[in-house]
């Protein structure tokens, strides 16, 4: 909230997903960013409070179809230059586009900082704004909460660790800047090359984690597939009544598909309902096929359902063939109360993992959560491993990581100590916004601790 | 007997001294009332002057007007410039001075300048009407009235001497303590602290074997700290000398801690880590067999040496046989022990950024009254508070230097806004626009400030504005400049950078870091065209090409920030009802008054989300 003057940028739209979902922009870059991520007219020609439609794109790569709000400043709501980007509802899709908005050089927006500019251009009036210091307040709270919560994991404690090596590292060279005097050593090139690059790779792989972090936030993509009939609705609401805890009910992006949020011992999963797959004669159908196979494509889990009494054992083989699912198949069938044992036994030979349930009946439902969570960690998902969830850690950890590409390149480059604090104190200051603030005092204190200096 | 002064200076050391010309010579009728008058501008610890960071706030001094350059310049026996290997930030000028020609040079330059007046006798208190200070009490009972008055009363404030076992009263070794100004002060609701420092012991230089130890030189080019052309580099010097203590002087020491007043709980006072004596240095870095001692000479004539390195306050019998144990000083005679003193601080959160006290109009501190310690330091407090004072008088608006202006900016700013609890030095790390903050462009930063105040000469200012308009026509001639690849290959190749494939900007050469201007100056067409202009303009274009990545993002950093300096608050603002503000903020904010955001932001304990609140309740 230091920094005003540069261009802010979050999802407007209340969590959990909607339909519809919509990133705000405001600040001088705002429609410059506009231009750089959408396909269509440019904005920057444009007049102010018009719409465009038109697609957001990562090089080739169409992430949404999409339409644009463009207010300019002073007539907007922060009273600076303002785009809205409506897409779909996806949080994956939000976050992808809220993310590209950074690359694009945004910045996280605060709590209430949007309010907040509004405030400060004169867009409201002091009772208005008493409303946002509380929210302010209470925004702060909740965030403190929230990155409380990321520090399990050991988010933080890697962290830490890391911001404490480069800590040290900074004090050895304020000590060779400060104390070129005295008798001490200095800070040695070559191991600080390679601790920069060592803590650039744990920031890369925290990045990275943020992928996966997103699915766990998100739910792990789950598609149950089967033929027409097998049963995948019951399925879907056996599950939901046994869980009762239905986060959300929406239309998928697609027209085809229905998404349930279930929560299974913590974790959550979003359930996929498609199309049955069959080999379709008619279009409509086709479509509805090809809708359900790339769903697949994209998911994480596949669970498919069969009906033990309309099926051979070939004929599932075939059908599970079918899916060419690159990711873990939990094969179930259905409709136990209507066939023999020995069947069942068949189908096992092929499948011994085979869940065998009875949806209408609720029989053996539990059997399927134990499944569903037995992949989850059979795929060590939430292992010990450091996962970052929140977009505003991936920008800062992406800040500390370009500062410290400066400080390499300064090193290269041989410049001295004064320009290499420059970038490791950009460095700190990034990571400090999640694991608190480093000041000159602290490392003073380091120095003055660990070294003795002073005539 | 005593005319109404405008300003009554209490005190003639660095800070006293720098305040008296300051307010002096801006026109006020100054007086300047000092317990000795032999002592005025003594060097009461080591005689030298500048050093990192510190060079850069003596540069600064100069540039607007003051007095400490000009005096080193004159005194000095050696001059280095430290930390050359480093970028031009953190070149730092420092000279080895004469301590004795050092006084006196201050003692002249006083005396010459008009609107100062001197008296010889200890302040007892100062005298206060309706919240406003109006002049001081002496001892012997005068009332010297005046409408402001400066404290500097250094370590003489309830000043005791520890050595060994033994305390007592005294500012410095054979001098009194002053009494009195603490205890009124606390009356009338100040808060004080007491502070530590130490002096190692001074040696007879003809006892010493100078063949066992390192020796020291000065520069081969020695520079000189004042802008003014007056002051000219010095023609020879005085070399100091390194040696080691070694772990028989440990030994040795050891057998005194017992009776050390610093470890037997005697000395209250918090010392400063940085500076620790040596049997502090024995007892916390245990594990070194050796530590660094300099042997600098005292001045041209005298065979008196001060033994930096080897601060104590341990019974003089130990610290004497302890000095023997060191290569070179086997059969030294010592002049004097050194000793430790405790002295009355004021917190320094209890002032403003003109140094003037909260708590009584027309009061100012500076210098180690409010907890910093080192002579620059001292000098550029007592240069701020002395022009302050006068603005006071004559209701002007305050100077603030702030912090992307200058050290002294820095210092000021952390004192009053994080107060200190030790000592307080000057470190380049604490500046965080170090890299704008230089010893080069002291002058480019400050000097317009001091021609208005008066206290820079039109002809002083001329050159900086000469300064300023051939950097900027260098730079502007090299971005326009093409040079040709057969032209300066062969060069390039010789400094080990890659060659040329194609015409390129001279600016573009200049930039490369294995490329100076002189190399360049090989090329006729560059020799001519910077014939003309003087080595320092030329250095200073030299060095905003080739720091320009780093000068920019220091530049936006001070940008980004000025928006929050920018932003007033009033010292009526109750704190204390805004709603959503942390205890903690509301708290340190009602006690400081920061006048800006950009303040607020700097106390400690005032957190972002605590500044957002601020904006929003700003009914702006």
């Amino acid at each position: 909230m230091m920094k005003q003057g540069d261009t802010i940028s979050a999802i407007a739209t209340p969590q959990g997903q909607g339909a519809i979902g919509i990133i705000r922009l405001s600040g001088p870059n705002a429609i410059n960013i506009g231009e750089q991520l959408f396909h269509g007219k440019p904005l920057s020609g444009q007049k102010s409070h018009t719409l465009h439609f038109g697609t957001i794109r990562k090089g080739s790569r169409i992430i949404d179809e999409v339409v644009i709000s463009l207010f300019k400043g002073p007539h907007s709501y922060t009273g600076e230059d303002v785009i809205e980007i409506s897409c779909h509802g996806s949080n994956f899709i939000l976050q992808e586009i809220l993310q590209y908005t950074y690359e694009l050089g945004a910045r996280p927006a605060e709590p209430g900082e949007f309010t907040l500019r509004a405030f400060l251009n004169g867009k409201m009036d002091l009772s208005q704004a008493e409303a946002v210091a509380d929210l302010i307040a209470s925004s702060s709270e909740a965030s403190h909460k929230l990155a409380m919560q990321q520090m399990r994991g050991g988010f933080s404690n890697r962290l830490q660790q890391l911001r404490e090596e480069l800590v040290h590292f900074a004090s050895m060279i304020e000590l060779e800047l400060d104390f070129s005097e005295e008798d001490v050593e200095f800070a040695n090139r070559e191991q600080l090359i390679e601790l920069v690059q060592n803590i650039q790779k744990v920031l890369q792989q925290l990045m990275q984690s943020f992928k996966l972090g997103n699915v766990l936030k998100n739910g792990v993509a789950t598609v149950i597939a089967g033929r027409p009939n097998a049963g995948k609705s019951t399925l879907l609401n056996a599950l939901l009544q046994e869980e009762r805890a239905i986060v959300s009910d929406i239309p998928g992006t697609t027209r085809d598909t229905i998404e349930e949020l279930i929560n299974i011992d913590g974790v959550l999963f979003r359930l996929i309902d498609t199309a049955g797959i069959r080999d379709a004669s008619d279009k409509i159908e086709a479509i509805g096929v090809g809708k359900t196979m790339e769903q697949i494509k994209r998911s994480a889990l596949v669970v498919y359902l069969f009906d033990m009494s309309a099926l051979s054992p070939e004929e599932l083989q075939a059908d599970v063939a079918k899916l060419e699912a690159e990711v873990p198949v939990i094969v179930i069938g259905n409709k136990k109360d209507l066939v023999s044992t020995e069947s069942i036994k068949a189908f096992a030979a092929l499948y011994p993992d085979m869940i065998t349930i009875s949806s209408l009946h609720l029989d053996n439902i539990e059997a399927v959560n134990h499944a569903l969570l037995a992949q989850v960690h059979a795929d060590n998902w939430q292992a010990e491993s450091t996962i970052v969830t929140n977009a505003r850690h991936v920008d800062v950890l992406r800040r500390a990581h370009e500062g410290l590409d400066n400080v390499l390149l300064g090193i290269d480059h041989q410049v001295s100590g004064e320009f290499l604090a420059l970038d490791i104190r950009s460095a700190l200051d990034a990571l400090g916004e999640i694991t608190g603030e480093i000041t000159t005092d602290d490392l003073l204190g380091n120095i003055f601790s660990k070294f003795c200096i002073g005539k | 007997m005593f005319p109404t002064y405008d300003v009554i200076v209490v005190g003639g050391g660095h800070a006293g001294s720098e305040a008296a010309a300051a307010a002096a010579n801006m026109g006020a009728k100054t007086l300047l009332v000092t317990m000795n008058m032999q002592t005025i501008g003594q060097m009461s610890c080591n005689p030298a002057m500048g050093g990192v960071a510190k060079g850069q706030i003596v540069r600064e001094i100069d540039a607007l007007g003051g007095y400490s350059g000009i005096v080193s310049d004159r005194s000095a026996i050696q001059f280095r410039m430290l930390n050359r290997s480093k970028g031009p930030a953190m070149w730092s000028p420092r000279t080895q001075n004469d301590r004795m020609l050092f006084a006196q040079e201050w003692r002249t330059m006083l005396e010459q300048t008009p609107n100062l007046d001197f008296w010889q006798e200890m302040v007892k208190g100062i005298v206060v009407k309706d919240g406003a200070v109006v002049g001081v009490r002496t001892g012997m009972g005068h009332e010297i009235p005046g409408k402001s008055v400066v404290l500097t009363n250094g370590t003489f404030l309830n000043g005791i001497i520890h050595i060994g076992e033994k305390q007592f009263g005294g500012g410095r070794v054979g001098e009194k303590a002053a009494t009195g100004i603490t205890e009124q002060l606390v009356e009338l609701g100040f808060e004080s602290g007491r502070m530590k420092t130490g002096t190692p012991p001074r040696i007879d230089g003809r006892s010493l074997d100078y063949s066992k130890m390192e020796e020291q030189p000065g520069d081969d080019d020695p520079q000189t700290f004042s802008f003014s052309p007056d002051s000219q580099p010095m023609s020879h010097h005085r070399p100091c000398h390194i040696t080691y203590t070694n772990p028989d002087v440990h030994d040795i020491l050891k057998t005194g801690f017992e009776q050390s007043p610093m470890f037997t709980g005697r000395i209250q006072g918090i010392g400063p880590r940085y500076c620790p004596s040596i049997e502090d240095k024995i007892d916390r870095f245990a594990e070194r067999n050796r530590h660094q001692i300099f042997v600098e000479p005292e001045g041209w004539h005298t065979v008196e040496v001060y033994v930096n390195g080897f601060s104590t306050s341990l019974p003089e019998e130990v610290q004497y046989k302890a000095l023997q144990k060191i290569p070179g000083f086997e059969q030294a005679k010592m002049f004097r022990p050194g000793y430790a003193i405790e002295y009355d601080y004021f917190p320094p959160t209890q002032l403003q950024h003109t140094l003037e006290t909260k708590l009584v109009r027309n009061l100012f501190f500076a210098g180690q009254i409010n907890g910093t310690t080192g002579y620059e330091e001292a000098g550029c407090q007592g240069m701020l508070a002395g022009i302050n004072a006068v603005r006071n008088v004559r209701e002007e608006a305050p100077v603030i230097i702030d912090r992307s202006q200058g050290y002294m900016g820095v210092l000021i700013d952390d004192l009053i806004n994080k107060g200190t609890d030790e000592p307080y030095r000057m470190f380049t790390s604490r500046a965080e626009y170090r890299i704008l903050l230089r010893q080069d462009n002291a002058d480019l930063r400050l000097s317009h400030i001091g021609h208005k105040l008066g206290l820079l000469s039109d002809e002083r200012m001329a050159l900086v504005t000469a300064k300023e308009e051939n950097t900027q026509a260098i730079i502007s001639w090299m971005r326009q400049y093409s040079v040709d690849p057969n032209e300066v290959n062969g060069l390039l190749e010789a400094q080990g950078t890659a060659p040329l494939k194609q015409k390129v900007k001279l600016i573009s050469l200049v930039s490369r870091p294995q490329i100076s201007i002189t190399d360049l100056r090989a090329l006729p067409a560059v020799a001519e065209a910077l014939k003309d202009y003087p080595r320092d303009h030329v250095e200073q274009a030299e060095i905003q090409i080739k720091y320009d990545r780093y000068i920019q993002k220091e530049q936006e950093m001070v940008e980004r920030m000025q928006k929050l300096e920018n932003v007033p608050l009033l010292e009526s603002f109750n704190y204390r009802e805004l709603k959503g503000l942390s205890a903690e903020a509301a708290e340190k904010l009602s006690t400081i008054k920061p006048h800006s955001l950009g303040q607020a932001s700097r106390i400690s304990g005032v957190s972002p989300a605590d500044i957002s609140i601020l904006m929003v309740h700003l009914n702006r």
